[in-house]
């Protein structure tokens, strides 16, 4: 059984989105680190990109396959988190304390389309 | 999910921890620990993998000579008995069919493995073509068992289970001998670029070496991601990557299996044909200048325009590199040429390089 922490959102392509005001952390859930087994890569977008809600913006990587990352939210990337980076498997570790990117949110109307973690549960099974 | 079937083995995987996902048709693990443990327990210990899903094609008869020679690439006239080689069959535009290694167990009967996706094709595709041949083909796959210990102990462990001296079965070369109480042929080769032996059996007998190997040695079970890992860094190719029906081997870099001085051959016209006009593609090995994972099917380019397409890519497991097989423009195939692999929707710097991502560890003869 997967974790799914209460106090973030949830996209079906299972990235979630801890909101701080008007900024965003995104990260990947648990169930989805799961599915992927051991992280070999992390492709991340650099500082200052812009992209749509859905768009996509990176991959994480198995050795056997790449998942692409869905941006949970419209949004420019304020920060990256290095240390994903360096150290893939941190993912593997602790997929909720180890966000991929800040952003600073656009429209905050889109968190409505967001799950969260009653919803989200049902579809991880 | 009604039609996939399991091999003999599929219990010990699932009792094993197995990762099972559904290839050729066959319900296999992919891993049981994880892909990079794996592949580092073949390079630098011993593993083990059931390949039982591989199918298995008899050819006898007093023309199974000439008919081998008519269907294969390579030439079998100059193997032995108690040899194997590598061989492909082509279609007569020179596209693979499949690529298979070819047993001689006597004067008139070979046994060719091939790929278990292209299992029923083969069988069909090799039937058709026997107009004229004394021979009779059988599909014997589901008699047959097969396990592959590769790995740089696979023989001081193996030496142990036989009675007979595997130092003197070299690289490509096999016996039918007891293993275990049982028939079974053994012979000194792999996919994994790693000294070793595929040993088939009788498939209910496959399950006492394969529980034999785990329990009175503890070989570390190997699923099929890293059969896929080891054999892409060794260069040996895996249809429906490196070839397939629209790839011919020249293209693909497997010229050393394909014999243009035999007197003849199916497809032996258009390779020989590809071969004097120049070839259109070529495989070439590539290697990222960025961190990133170059994986098949992203274009390669050259000054703006697709030059061609990568077919297996990895950050290999060995070294750590991200590395791949492109197969591209011949234009651009010289050693350190600078080119592009579009990787979502970034262009990533790389060179062509060598397809030597490892070294292989044969052990051939003097």
């Amino acid at each position: 059984m997967s974790k799914v922490l209460e106090n973030v959102l949830y996209a079906s392509s299972h990235e979630w989105a801890r909101i701080e005001g008007d900024v965003a952390y995104v990260g990947i859930s648990d169930y989805a680190q799961h599915a992927l087994g051991s992280v070999v890569f992390v492709d991340l977008p650099s500082v200052g990109d812009e992209f749509s809600a859905e768009e996509e913006f990176g991959a994480v990587e198995s050795v056997k396959a790449a998942s692409d990352l869905m941006m949970p939210l419209s949004g420019e990337v304020l920060e990256v988190n290095e240390a994903v980076i360096d150290q893939p498997e941190l993912l593997n570790k602790d997929p909720y304390a180890n966000w991929l990117i800040k952003i600073q949110i656009k429209d905050a109307k889109e968190t409505k389309n967001l799950l969260n973690a009653t919803d989200y549960t049902k579809i991880c099974k | 999910m009604s039609d996939v079937k399991r091999t003999i083995l599929y219990q010990n995987h699932v009792e094993l921890g197995g990762n099972m996902v559904e290839f050729a048709g066959f319900e296999m693990p992919l891993f049981y620990s994880n892909i990079t443990e794996e592949h580092h327990a073949v390079r630098n210990n011993v593993g083990m993998f059931d390949v039982s899903h591989m199918g298995e094609i008899l050819v006898t008869g007093k023309d199974a000579l000439a008919f081998v020679n008519h269907i294969c690439t390579n030439d079998f006239s100059k193997v032995a008995i108690n040899k194997l080689n590598y061989t492909l069959f082509c279609y007569e535009d020179g596209g693979c069919v499949d690529d298979s290694m070819v047993y001689r167990m006597c004067e008139n009967e070979f046994l060719l493995v091939v790929n278990a996706s292209n299992l029923e094709k083969d069988y069909e595709w090799i039937v058709n073509q026997t107009n004229g041949f004394d021979v009779i083909v059988e599909n014997v796959s589901d008699y047959y068992g097969q396990i592959a210990l590769q790995g740089p102990l696979a023989e001081a462990i193996f030496q142990q289970m036989v009675g007979f001296d595997l130092s003197k079965i070299l690289f490509l070369e096999f016996t039918f001998d007891d293993v275990l109480g049982q028939k079974a042929i053994v012979s000194r080769s792999g996919y994994t670029g790693e000294d070793g032996f595929e040993i088939y059996a009788e498939k209910n007998h496959i399950v006492t070496i394969w529980n034999h190997l785990i329990k009175r040695y503890h070989v570390t079970p190997c699923g099929l991601g890293c059969r896929d890992t080891l054999r892409f860094e060794a260069a040996l190719p895996l249809y429906g990557h490196e070839i397939d029906a629209t790839i011919n081997p020249l293209e693909a870099g497997l010229g050393f299996a394909v014999k243009l001085d035999k007197p003849e051959f199916i497809g032996k016209t258009a390779l020989a044909d590809q071969k004097a006009n120049g070839l259109k593609r070529k495989m070439v090995g590539i290697e990222l200048l960025e961190r990133n994972i170059p994986r098949q099917g992203y274009p390669v380019f050259a000054n703006d325009e697709q030059i061609g397409v990568i077919t297996t890519g990895y950050l290999s497991p060995s070294s750590g590199l991200p590395v791949a097989n492109a197969l591209i423009s011949p234009s651009f195939a010289k050693i350190g040429t600078n080119v592009f692999v579009q990787i979502r929707k970034k262009m990533v710097p790389a060179v062509v390089r060598d397809r030597k991502f490892y070294n292989k560890k044969y052990k051939k003869g003097e």
